[in-house]
C-alpha cells in the first residue's frame, strides 16, 4: 500500500480524534514549558552543537564509549543490521536460559523488531511503559515514538484489558494503571532479561541514561539479573556535562516537563558491594543505515534525540496519526529517517507528503532543518513526481527563462479565465484534478499586472 | 527613493490587484516604484520539488534582472521572498557570479510588510474595509522564514480595521505547491481545518501576505460556498472594499 492509500484508508475509518488532541496538547505543553524555560533558546543552541560535534566524530566518541563500557565490566556488540542486533540477543537468552524478560520503551527495539525475534525464539518479552503495554497487548505497532498508544482512548484500552486480561471493564485511568500495574509487577519480579534502549550514551563513562515517567526504566535495569541495552549508533554524547544540556531541551521537547520524572543513568553490572543491579551488562550498538545516513547529504538527522516534537507540531501528523506513515518512525523525523534508514526508493512518498510549513524545525530541540532534508530527498527522486507535474516543471521553466514568452503566455491564458470561469474561479480542471477535487482555483485574471504596468505606463 | 517591486507570478497572472495595490501603498509611502519588466518566476515551485535544474535556470533569470537594479527588492508574498534571501543563493552556490549576484539580491529583498513597518515606518491610512471584520491567517514562510507574525496584524490594528483572532493563525493551512496535487486528502483536510476555525472565528473577510496561501483558502471556501472572502494585507490597507 502506499503512503496516499493509507491517508485515504485512515480517513475513510475516521483518524481517532485522540491523535490530534494529543498531539496538540503535548505542542502546547511544550510552548509553555520554553516560555517558563529563559535558556530555552541558548540551550536549543548548545544542544545542538553538542550533537552536531558528537555526529561529526562519531567513530572516535563509538570507540570511547565500547571500551568505556568493557572497563565497567560490561560487554558491546556492534550490530551491523537488525538482523545482527536480534541474532546477538536471542544467542543470549538461549545460552542464559532465558524465557522471560522485560522491557523498556524502545523505539530502536521496534525498528529492529526485536520482540517478534525473541518470540520465535520462545522468549516472552513484555513491554512495561504503559502505552507500549496497550500497544502491544492490542498487537499493534506505536503510533508516537514517545506516546505509543496516542491513538486509542480510555474506552477502546478498557475494553482491551477486559478483552486481553480477563478483567472487568472500566474506563476510568486509575483503575486501569492499577491492573497494568499488577499484571506488569509480577512479570518485572520474574524476568531474567531486562531490555532497554538508551535516550543517550556517555562516551566519557561509558554509561547509559533512560527517562521515564513510570520507574519502569529503573525497574527493568535493576531488577533482572542480565540488562541488554540496544543503542543507536549516533545515541552518543560526549560526558556528563553535555549529557546535562540535553537533559535540559529532551523533556521540555517531548512532553513539557522540566525533567522527566524518572532519570536513570547505568553504568554498568552491579559491583561488589552494590545493594542491586544486574549481574552482566550488554550494550548492542545498532547500525542498520545509519553509517550510510552518516555519510550522506541527509546526515543532520542522526542528531535527533527522539523527543517527538516535531510529531506534535506538524499538521499532516496530526491530520492523519502515526499508523498512516507505514514506518515506524512516522511525522517529520520520520519522514526523513525512514527513507534514510531503509531506502527512499521504497519510501519516496514520505519526504513529498509535506507542505514545508516549517512547524517541525520551529520545535526541534537540535534545530535540525527537517525542510531542507526533505526538499533534499526529493531531489532524489524526482523520478517518481508524476510524470504530467515533471512536464509541467520543465515547461514553466522553459517559459519564465524567456521574458518575452512568459509575457506572452500570461497574456494568453488571460483568455482562460475570459472563455472558462465563473466569477473568477474554475471548478474541475483536469489537469489539475489533485487541486480541483478539493478546492476551486483562481482563474487567470482578465489583465496580467505586466500589462497592466505598460499601460500604467504609456 | 527608489524600490523594486518584484511582484511574483501569481499575482501578475491570478492577483494583479494585489500588485496594483502593491504600488498604491509603495508610492502612498513615498517611494518611486520601478517594475523589472523581465521578471518572471523566482523558481519556487521547482526549488520545493526538488527540480534543482528548472529551479537554478528560473533564479539566475531572477537574478539577472534584480541584480541589475537599485534600491530595495519589495516582494508582497513571504514564500517567494523567502526563496529570494534563503535558497537562491544555496541554488547558485558553486556558481561564483551567480553566488555574488544572489547575496547581493538577498540583502535586497524585502517582504512588503516587513518593508512598511521596518523599514518604510509606514502608517496606513484609515479604512473600515467596508465594515468588514478581519482575521490573519499566518503564511509559514512568511512566518518561519522572515520571522513575520506581529507586522501584518499591527498594520490591519492601525488602519483601524475590526480585527478578530484565528485559533491555530500559524497553522499551515495546506497548500504546499505540489503537495496539494501530490496529496490531496491531507492537503484538504489541513485547508478544511483551516477553513473551519475562518468561518468559526465570525470574519467575513481573512487576510493574508501570500497570495499562494489566499488561494487555497479561497479556494475551499468558495467550493462551500462561504461569504468569507479572503483577500492580501495590500488590497485592505490600498482601501480596496470588501
Amino acid at each position: 500500500m502506499t503512503f496516499r492509500e493509507r491517508i485515504q484508508g485512515a480517513f475513510a475509518e475516521g483518524v481517532p480524534i485522540a491523535i490530534d488532541r494529543g498531539a496538540r496538547g503535548h505542542y502546547e505543553h511544550r510552548l509553555e514549558a520554553a516560555a517558563a524555560f529563559p535558556q530555552m533558546e541558548v540551550m536549543r543552541d548548545r544542544a545542538r552543537r553538542i550533537r552536531a560535534e558528537v555526529i561529526a566524530e562519531l567513530d572516535v566518541h563509538l570507540r570511547r564509549f565500547a571500551d568505556s563500557v568493557i572497563r565497567n565490566g560490561g560487554s558491546v556488540f556492534f550490530a551491523a543490521d537488525a538482523a545482527e542486533a536480534n541474532e546477538y540477543i536471542v544467542n543470549l537468552a538461549r545460552e542464559e536460559g532465558v524465557t522471560r524478560a522485560v522491557k523498556v520503551k524502545s523505539m530502536l527495539t521496534e525498528e529492529i523488531r526485536l520482540n517478534d525475534a525473541l518470540a520465535a525464539a520462545g522468549v516472552e518479552a513484555v513491554e512495561t511503559d504503559l502505552g507500549e503495554f496497550i500497544v502491544q497487548l492490542a498487537g499493534e505497532r506505536p503510533s508516537h515514538i514517545i506516546a505509543p498508544v496516542l491513538h486509542k482512548d480510555r474506552y477502546q484500552i478498557g475494553e482491551l484489558f477486559a478483552e486481553k486480561l480477563g478483567v472487568d471493564y472500566t474506563d476510568d485511568p486509575g483503575t486501569l494503571n492499577d491492573i497494568a500495574r499488577t499484571y506488569l509487577r509480577k512479570r518485572f519480579l520474574t524476568a531474567e532479561m531486562g531490555i532497554s534502549g538508551a535516550n543517550f550514551a556517555v562516551a566519557e563513562d561509558g554509561a547509559i541514561a533512560l527517562v521515564t515517567n513510570e520507574g519502569n526504566g529503573r525497574l527493568c535495569t535493576t531488577v533482572p539479573r542480565i540488562h541488554v541495552a540496544v543503542v543507536g549508533m549516533e545515541r552518543l554524547v560526549r560526558d556528563r556535562e553535555d549529557l546535562a544540556v540535553m537533559f535540559e531541551v529532551l523533556a521540555r521537547s517531548a512532553t513539557g516537563q522540566a525533567l522527566s520524572t524518572y532519570t536513570n543513568i547505568v553504568t554498568g553490572p552491579r559491583r561488589s558491594g552494590e545493594p542491586d543491579g544486574p549481574d552482566q551488562f550488554h550494550v548492542v550498538i545498532v547500525d542498520n543505515g545509519r553509517s550510510a545516513t552518516l555519510g550522506s547529504e541527509v546526515a543532520e538527522i542522526l542528531y535527533c534525540i527522539r523527543c517527538g516534537a516535531c510529531l506534535n507540531a506538524c499538521p499532516v501528523y496530526r491530520h492523519v496519526g502515526g499508523h498512516a506513515y507505514g514506518s515506524v518512525y512516522p511525522g517529520p523525523i520520520g519522514k526523513v529517517l525512514t527513507p534514510s534508514l531503509f531506502g527512499l526508493e521504497e519510501w519516496h512518498e514520505l519526504p513529498a507528503t509535506s507542505s514545508l510549513c516549517g512547524a517541525c524545525q520551529e520545535v526541534c530541540p537540535v534545530r535540525i532543518d527537517i525542510p531542507s532534508l526533505l526538499v533534499e530527498l526529493r531531489r532524489r527522486s524526482t523520478g517518481t513526481v508524476p510524470a504530467g507535474v515533471r512536464r509541467g516543471l520543465a515547461a514553466y521553466a522553459g517559459v519564465t527563462t524567456r521574458p518575452w514568452l512568459f509575457r506572452l503566455v500570461t497574456r494568453l491564458a488571460t483568455w482562460v479565465g475570459k472563455l472558462w470561469s465563473r466569477d473568477g474561479w474554475m471548478r474541475r480542471v483536469p489537469v489539475l484534478r489533485g487541486w480541483t477535487e478539493e478546492r476551486d482555483l483562481p482563474a487567470p485574471a482578465p489583465e496580467t499586472f505586466h500589462d497592466w504596468w505598460r499601460k500604467r505606463g504609456a | 527613493m527608489r524600490v523594486q517591486l518584484f511582484v511574483t507570478c501569481l499575482v501578475n497572472s491570478l492577483y494583479p490587484n494585489v500588485g496594483k495595490a502593491t504600488v498604491a501603498l509603495l508610492e502612498r509611502a513615498g517611494y518611486q516604484v520601478e517594475f523589472p519588466v523581465d521578471q518572471t518566476c523566482c523558481g519556487q515551485p521547482a526549488y520545493n520539488g526538488g527540480f534543482d535544474t528548472e529551479a537554478q535556470a528560473q533564479t539566475k533569470q531572477t537574478l539577472d534582472v534584480l541584480d541589475a537594479t537599485e534600491g530595495p527588492i519589495v516582494v508582497p508574498s513571504g514564500s517567494c521572498a523567502a526563496m529570494l534571501i534563503h535558497h537562491s543563493p544555496e541554488l547558485v552556490a558553486d556558481d561564483p557570479r551567480y553566488r555574488l549576484k544572489a547575496e547581493r539580491v538577498a540583502a535586497r529583498t524585502r517582504e512588503l510588510t516587513q518593508f512598511l513597518v521596518e523599514d518604510a515606518g509606514y502608517e496606513p491610512a484609515t479604512t473600515d474595509c467596508g465594515g468588514c471584520t478581519a482575521t490573519y491567517h499566518a503564511s509559514c514562510h512568511a512566518l518561519r522564514g522572515l520571522g513575520i507574525r506581529e507586522q501584518p496584524k499591527a498594520l490591519l490594528d492601525a488602519a483601524g480595521v475590526d480585527r478578530v483572532e484565528l485559533e491555530g493563525e500559524d497553522e499551515c493551512c495546506g497548500f504546499g505547491g505540489l503537495f496539494s496535487i501530490e496529496a490531496p486528502e491531507v492537503s484538504g483536510a489541513m485547508m478544511n481545518t483551516k477553513i473551519d476555525r475562518i468561518e468559526a472565528s465570525g470574519a467575513d473577510v481573512v487576510v493574508g501576505v501570500d497570495v499562494s496561501c489566499l488561494m487555497n483558502i479561497g479556494g475551499g471556501l468558495r467550493r462551500r460556498n462561504s461569504s468569507v472572502v479572503t483577500k492580501h494585507l495590500a488590497e485592505i490597507l490600498a482601501g480596496d472594499v470588501v
